[in-house]
């Protein structure tokens, strides 16, 4: 098996030079290939998170990669096809570069973990030599005014995640909501991603405020005291809400809220009950069997990351075994085509939607601990599927790339 | 014929029967995913005789031919248990690697092929040494375990490299793959072998497959009107003797489909309890009962009429389900 997987190495050039020199030795069986790459991009600037549960681990990403990989070499052993994957890190700086030495390489598919300029500028720069798969940038400037043809997206969009909890909200009629943003950029955004769930679904939002991150360590010794005092206080006096919606996306404030809040009220958004791809928790539809592949290979929990990332490749190697082909052109066409479907551990099958290549599917909830709930809610219908009650519809969306 | 009353000990210890009754019933066993048990009904009273404990997380069940054993996947345990049907008792363990879920017996009774989901592997066991006598690496979450009716051919699928592998029971090697529709759970084979039904559960649809030359002959779609199509989901199949009726579970659209053999349509869509996992036929195939994994019953299907005549509560999340055989010659 010529399957190439190797370890997180930094900087990013070497990641591309040991590309070059083993490529020759592993294509000894001449085997048509899904040669992807997955640059990953670290932000050093990013705030670190809260919880040390949630600090990132190195192989964050790659290892669902690497799972996918595997999974789809068993599938490709029946069919006399071939999948390779190179991991690569970078930062905002080098990610250009770690493009360029994988087209380079020979890959023609790049999964992309980078916030949204940069997710866009490596779609620019790859053009029609790759298609680019973004598993993580959120944004819905992407899948509008400044989507690509050459661009899928396999993370939810932003709009997808608010509208995902806004209707497990509205069938619990808690319709009143307190939302309190962070000062980021990604905070704002999310917040008038929530902002236009209430009203599409006819929740009110009753009070608004904005925590402003003043910077700060990750973690003091017995900071509770100081938030168990602050908390309460920043939400005093907020009007009669429902629920709390916290839209944290830096990851600075919102794991504070919950049993802080000054009213006895629930937390949801980037805290409490939160809208997500994956959680370790998930066991329905046979995710157990997953979940337990992922943990034996990389010895840790799978994050959203990784599922992401897994669930890229993975799309690649459903198009590769119905289309028997290994172009990307090939393979997008088919992507997007009524025939492409995958099943993805949701219950129901994933499937892309044509005008803006954004990826439908269910979306879960989650208090960290167990799931709560999966939507689309049942009574949210739609005359196509009511994956795409989630996030931005055909109709609204401004993106012209595909057509 | 003459038909035994079946484990008549423990009816009578359960004190479910009058002495001297002429009933000639059968015995329906049941496993309850959430209750870690087995319920056993009485298929002429549709009473439930008794309850046994049986392990974390009962799913896959099946009888030896002559009835006497009783196998039961006990997917936490991450083994598979043996029932003396006669005392209900445990008997003994069978290895099946983690997380069992479905399996096959031979139709002689031995070995038994078991998917082994964690390791992409189907088990073969030898049933009387209750040893594992070989490991056959297939796709990507072995599910679906089928056995062809002359025991040469092992089917088994894969959920996640959607594939219906065929393989050589003599040899153990795999020698055709058949791609399927996404997440195929569950084949059966006509009784004549020459047809191969595999279910695939997100993909919405049935295989048909011709067994001499291993392609997909045709390929059944279900459309319920007012059900989102997502609610679709094919999981159990079970097939008259003649070939010329297939019921198919249709999980959460909460109906039985019901297929001709011949020209593959759908006759009729049959309204159960709430999401019917698998199904088993009575003997003379007048009765199929399903299982309904979300309203915790039992439905009791009238294959005649095409009617659903009963339900008969069982234990939390019933899963699988199968019947006491034929009694033949015994008396």
């Amino acid at each position: 098996m010529n399957q190439y997987r190797q370890a997180l190495i930094l900087p990013a050039i070497l990641a591309g030079l040991w590309a070059l020199i083993l490529l020759p030795m592993a294509q000894a069986e001449e085997l048509p290939t899904v040669f992807a790459a997955v640059i990953r991009v670290d932000n050093p600037n990013r705030p670190q998170p809260i919880s040390r549960l949630d600090l990132a681990p190195d192989d964050l990403g790659f290892a669902g990669g690497d799972l996918a990989t595997s999974d789809n070499l068993t599938t490709g052993r029946f069919l006399g096809q071939d999948y390779k994957t190179l991991n690569i890190a970078a930062t905002p700086e080098t990610a250009q570069q770690a493009l360029e030495q994988a087209l380079a390489a020979g890959v023609k598919f790049i999964v992309v973990l980078a916030s949204a300029d940069i997710v866009l500028e490596l779609a620019n720069a790859a053009g029609e030599r790759a298609l680019v798969m973004n598993a993580q940038a959120p944004d819905d400037s992407l899948r509008n005014d400044n989507c690509r043809a050459n661009l899928v997206h396999i993370a939810p969009s932003r709009a997808m995640l608010s509208d995902a909890l806004a209707q497990f909200l509205m069938w619990k009629k808690w319709n009143r909501w307190f939302l309190v943003e962070g000062s980021h950029p990604e905070d704002k955004a999310l917040g008038d991603a929530y902002r236009r769930a209430a009203h599409k679904f006819g929740a009110k939002i009753v009070d608004e405020r904005v925590f402003t991150d003043t910077g700060g360590a990750r973690r003091t010794d017995t900071g509770y005291v100081q938030v168990q005092r602050q908390m309460p206080v920043f939400t005093q006096r907020a009007g009669k809400y429902d629920i709390l919606i916290a839209a944290d996306e830096a990851g600075v404030f919102a794991a504070y809220l919950p049993y802080q809040t000054w009213d006895a009220r629930p937390v949801a958004g980037s805290a409490g009950l939160r809208p997500t791809t994956w959680d370790p928790s998930l066991e329905a539809w046979g995710a157990t069997q997953f979940q337990r592949r992922f943990e034996k290979l990389s010895g840790r929990y799978m994050r959203v990351e990784d599922y992401q990332v897994w669930l890229a490749l993975r799309v690649l190697s459903e198009a590769a075994t119905r289309t028997q082909s290994v172009d990307h052109q090939e393979l997008l066409k088919y992507m997007l085509s009524p025939d492409f479907e995958l099943a993805a551990f949701k219950g129901e099958k994933v499937s892309f939607r044509p005008w803006n290549g954004q990826l439908r599917q269910p979306i879960l909830l989650t208090n960290g601990h167990i799931m709560v709930s999966v939507s689309p809610q049942d009574e949210y219908l739609h005359r196509l599927t009511q994956l795409d009650t989630l996030g931005i519809d055909e109709p609204e969306s401004t993106c012209t790339g595909f057509r | 014929m003459v038909k035994r009353l079946f484990s008549f000990s423990v009816m009578a210890t359960c004190g479910m029967l009058a002495a001297g009754s002429a009933a000639v019933a059968n015995v329906i066993y049941v496993t309850n995913e959430k209750d870690n048990t087995v319920t056993v009904l009485d298929s002429e009273s549709l009473e439930v005789t008794a309850t046994i404990d049986v392990g974390q997380r009962p799913r896959g069940i099946t009888l030896s031919p002559d009835g006497k054993e009783l196998y039961v996947a006990t997917s936490d345990d991450d083994v598979v248990r043996v029932f003396d049907t006669q005392t209900l008792k445990q008997k003994h363990l069978l290895p099946s690697g983690p997380d069992p879920e479905l399996f096959d017996l031979a139709p002689s009774g031995n070995p038994l092929y078991i998917a082994n989901e964690d390791d992409n592997l189907v088990t073969v066991v030898d049933v009387d040494s209750q040893q594992v006598l070989a490991e056959i690496p297939v796709g990507v979450e072995p599910e679906g375990v089928a056995v062809s009716p002359d025991g040469k051919v092992v089917i088994n699928t894969s959920e996640t490299t959607n594939m219906a592998h065929f393989i050589n029971a003599q040899t153990y090697e795999i020698f055709a793959n058949v791609l399927v529709d996404q997440r195929p759970r569950w084949a059966e084979f006509t009784d004549d072998g020459t047809l191969l039904y595999v279910s695939s559960e997100i993909g919405g649809t049935v295989s048909v497959i011709d067994t001499n030359s291993a392609k997909v002959i045709h390929k059944i779609t279900f459309d319920i009107p007012n059900l989102p199509p997502e609610s679709i989901q094919p999981v159990g199949i079970k097939i008259t003797h003649d070939g010329g009726t297939v019921f198919v579970a249709l999980g959460p659209a909460n109906r039985i489909a019901v297929i001709d053999g011949k020209t593959f349509e759908v006759r009729k869509y049959l309204l159960v309890g709430q999401r019917p996992w698998h199904m088993a036929f009575l003997p003379g195939q007048k009765i199929l009962y399903t299982a309904n994994g979300n309203s915790n019953d039992v439905s009791v299907i009238d294959v005649d009429r095409l009617k659903v005549t009963k339900s008969i509560q069982v234990g939390r999340q019933p899963w699988g389900i199968v019947v006491s055989p034929e009694q033949g010659e015994e008396k």
